[in-house]
């Protein structure tokens, strides 16, 4: 049986679904912004895993040539780490704006003041 | 230095970008991204001349050859993309001026145009690219922009609508991203043509499907396709004039445009139609996004809600016309994106220069407005005109394309449909033509003049083209049939 | 005034120090872990640490938000130029080889600036996004 040897897999589809389920299930703003950080490391979480090479060390040239694993998922994840960042400075700017224009970060209040309006 | 054009076309916008960060005067800022939007325009048009006369163009980054290096790739598909891009660009950013100032405070402007060229960057790039990665960064880039640039609207809501963009948009773009995940764990590289070789030797294998699925999804929620679309009303009819007009003509296109790359060319029209039915679901899919866009735009109040909706519909007959599956459905499908573009951003740059006036996008405020603005209105009108598909104008070309496609298959019912679609395109249109011309504007109303001379020349080229490109179909037209025959003939 | 003393005087021993890791995290991307993202987070966290401490009106006294933002253009501009510089001396964008007279000192100088660009525009995003949400509601 091959499968429990692949948990980091199963690590993956834990985090990728509690991520997503929070993004849209949740009313509070921050909340939204939280499943999709946790969504955006599964993400991270993939890459690293598929990257890995059985008996390969980290991918830094060390005295003595060794197997190093595959740097180029690290490289990419570096690069989708950064946008995660952004997306989440922007999000967050937004938040503190809808905060200052409607009083309330919760998506249900925002809507009510919008249909009285 | 012309051998270069394909990385100067990406460039010459990003750099220009931050350097319009630092000219802090307004109309200076306004004068160089004209003047950079023009030079990509130049650039776009020279390098569809040349794929259409030469085929395929090939760059590679950093001089290293493909596999290991990322690889800048232009055939017609993009090159015609690339093309309604950089004239939507120009041609708005001509238009903007006196929206921007009426919209958007005075010590933001040229945060807004640094803005605008990243976006206008980032939606480049994606075309343009031949790696699959540097795709999704590409794309990640036109949305965080275009978020911010929807923010900027002068109500409150824009905000609201900019953050359930964004979520959903992410949410969209990270499908994507594990998508060409798990394509790179099965084919190990992340070069699109490259990709596609080694597909056909890897064969079915459940990885592949998983990575078809993400990526079908992903890519749904970007272009707007029928159940996804909810960000798109909102998004559209809180964003600032300009913006809108930008967006609507160019994002979900180039979302459309990474669709018909992924789908036909690196996982190849067999494994996508025949393993996968793909045509099963989309066209479905694209018929009820017709109804329920059109269907929904008739009750609107707010103009650029329903145009919005209208958008949600047009879009339905680009993947109508890619479920299709033939030579003359894809040709339907890809000159539509053109035709759209063109069509939608004259109406919305028209409903920009009612709101200068007036203030407001309301259906009531445009009592009477045929006598009191009557150019914008007689623009509005040609351009709706399109919309429904009246001959001599774009919007026909694309339905005669689509309704062929339909009967070549003997799909009658789908035909019927198309045409009836059309008719729910003569009622929303007519509701704001009935409000124009044929009721009187109320005691209360202000004065107004007609919009700025070079709002009116912005809106009326795109008008202008609406029915150039109508009457002499054969450029776009044999770019479109080449585009399709070329992804047809690329099955794998 | 008495509890901040503790706070100032430990935030005052560690700032350069900071600011020291963050270069040698730029410096040696090549040979470990590290590189501009990196390096550009850690130097702006120590002047953030500075405005946690000493008040944000202190630290932008030395870091001026105006200066920031020519910063954040400037480093990317540097990332760009490397790459137009390669495009004038007869390669393709981004062609690190021709930079130099051998291919190998080329790739080291070309990796070294564009590290460089992006360290310096990461830092003053950073910074940059730290005086917009905190420069907010003070009024």
């Amino acid at each position: 049986m091959e499968w429990p040897g692949l948990y980091n897999y199963w690590i993956v589809i834990i985090l990728m679904m509690t991520g997503f389920y929070t993004a849209i299930s949740r009313n509070n703003l921050i909340k939204k912004i939280i499943g999709l950080n946790i969504f955006a490391t599964s993400v991270l979480f993939l890459y690293i895993t598929m990257g890995k090479v059985r008996g390969g060390t980290a991918p830094i040239v060390v005295e003595g040539g060794a197997i190093y694993s595959n740097p180029l998922p690290h490289v990419l994840m570096l690069t989708a780490i950064v946008v995660g960042v952004a997306t989440t400075a922007l999000a967050l700017a937004l938040v503190v704006r809808i905060n200052e224009a409607y009083g309330t970060i919760e998506e249900d209040e925002i809507i009510v003041q919008d249909q009285e309006s | 230095m012309s051998e270069h054009l394909p990385i100067l076309q990406i460039v010459v916008p990003m750099v220009s970008s931050l350097i319009c960060i630092l000219l802090r005067r307004r109309l200076l800022s306004w004068a160089f991204a004209f003047t950079v939007s023009a030079i990509t325009l130049v650039m776009s048009a020279t390098l569809l001349a040349r794929v259409y006369a030469g085929g395929t163009i090939i760059y590679e980054l950093g001089g290293w050859s493909p596999p290991w290096g990322i690889e800048y790739r232009i055939d017609i598909l993009n090159a015609f993309v690339l093309l309604l891009v950089s004239i939507i660009s120009t041609v708005v950013l001509l238009y903007a001026p006196s929206s921007v100032a009426d919209e958007i405070p005075a010590s933001r402007h040229h945060y807004f145009y640094s803005a605008y060229l990243l976006c206008l960057t980032g939606l480049l790039g994606v075309t343009i690219t031949g790696d699959a990665f540097n795709l999704f960064v590409f794309l990640e880039i036109s949305a965080l922009s275009s978020y911010i640039l929807i923010s900027q609207g002068k109500d409150r809501r824009a905000l609201m609508a900019s953050y359930q963009y964004l979520v959903m948009g992410t949410l969209g773009a990270t499908f994507i991203v594990i998508g060409i995940g798990l394509l790179y764990a099965v084919t190990g590289t992340l070069n699109m043509a490259d990709i596609s070789a080694r597909l056909d030797e890897v064969g079915s294998n459940r990885t592949v499907l998983v990575a078809f699925a993400f990526l079908t999804v992903g890519m749904s929620l970007k272009l707007a396709m029928f159940p996804l679309y909810l960000w798109l009303p909102n998004a559209y009819c809180y964003a600032p004039s300009i913006v809108t007009a930008f967006l609507a003509s160019t994002a979900t296109k180039v979302s459309i445009y990474v669709f018909l790359r992924f789908v036909f060319t690196i996982f190849g029209r067999d494994f996508a139609f025949d393993t996968m039915h793909l045509d099963a679901i989309l066209m479905p899919l694209a018929l009820i996004g017709i109804f329920v866009g059109s269907l929904v735009a008739i009750f609107q109040t707010n103009i650029k809600r329903m145009l919005a909706y209208s958008s949600v519909a047009q879009i339905g007959y680009m993947m109508l016309g890619i479920s299709f599956l033939s030579v003359t459905g894809l040709t339907g499908g890809i000159v539509h994106l053109f035709n759209h573009g063109v069509m939608k951003g004259a109406l919305f740059l028209a409903v920009g220069c009612v709101v200068l006036r007036t203030g407001s996008a309301n259906l009531d405020d445009f009592r009477g407005l045929g006598k009191r603005m009557p150019i914008t209105m007689a623009a509005f009108v040609l351009a709706g005109v399109s919309l429904i598909g009246v001959p001599l104008t774009v919007g026909f070309v694309s339905k005669w394309y689509l309704v062929l496609a339909a009967l070549e298959q003997g799909y009658w019912p789908v035909a019927v449909l198309i045409l009836l679609a059309s008719l729910l395109a003569v009622a929303y249109i007519w509701r704001i033509v009935e409000v124009a011309y044929f009721q009187e504007a109320p005691e209360d109303a202000p004065e107004v003049k007609e919009a700025p001379f070079l709002m009116q020349v912005g809106m009326w080229t795109l008008i202008v083209g609406t029915y150039y490109f109508g009457i002499s179909t054969s450029m776009t037209v044999s770019v479109a049939r080449k585009a399709a025959e070329m992804l047809m003939g690329a099955s794998s | 005034m008495n509890s901040n003393i503790v706070l100032r005087a430990v935030a005052k021993l560690f700032i350069p120090f900071i600011m020291l890791f963050a270069l040698y995290v730029q410096f040696h991307g090549d040979y470990g872990p590290g590189g501009g993202f990196q390096a550009g987070v850690i130097f702006a966290a120590g002047f953030i640490l500075h405005a946690l401490i000493y008040g944000l009106e202190e630290t932008q006294k030395v870091a001026k938000p105006s200066t920031v933002e020519i910063f954040v253009a400037l480093g990317v501009l540097i990332y760009a130029g490397t790459g137009v510089v390669s495009l004038l001396k007869g390669g393709t964008f981004l062609d690190y080889g021709v930079l130099e007279h051998d291919p190998v000192h080329g790739q080291h100088l070309g990796i070294l600036l564009v590290e460089l660009g992006v360290g310096i525009t990461v830092a003053s995003v950073m910074m940059t996004i730290f005086y917009g949400f905190a420069g907010r509601g003070r009024s």
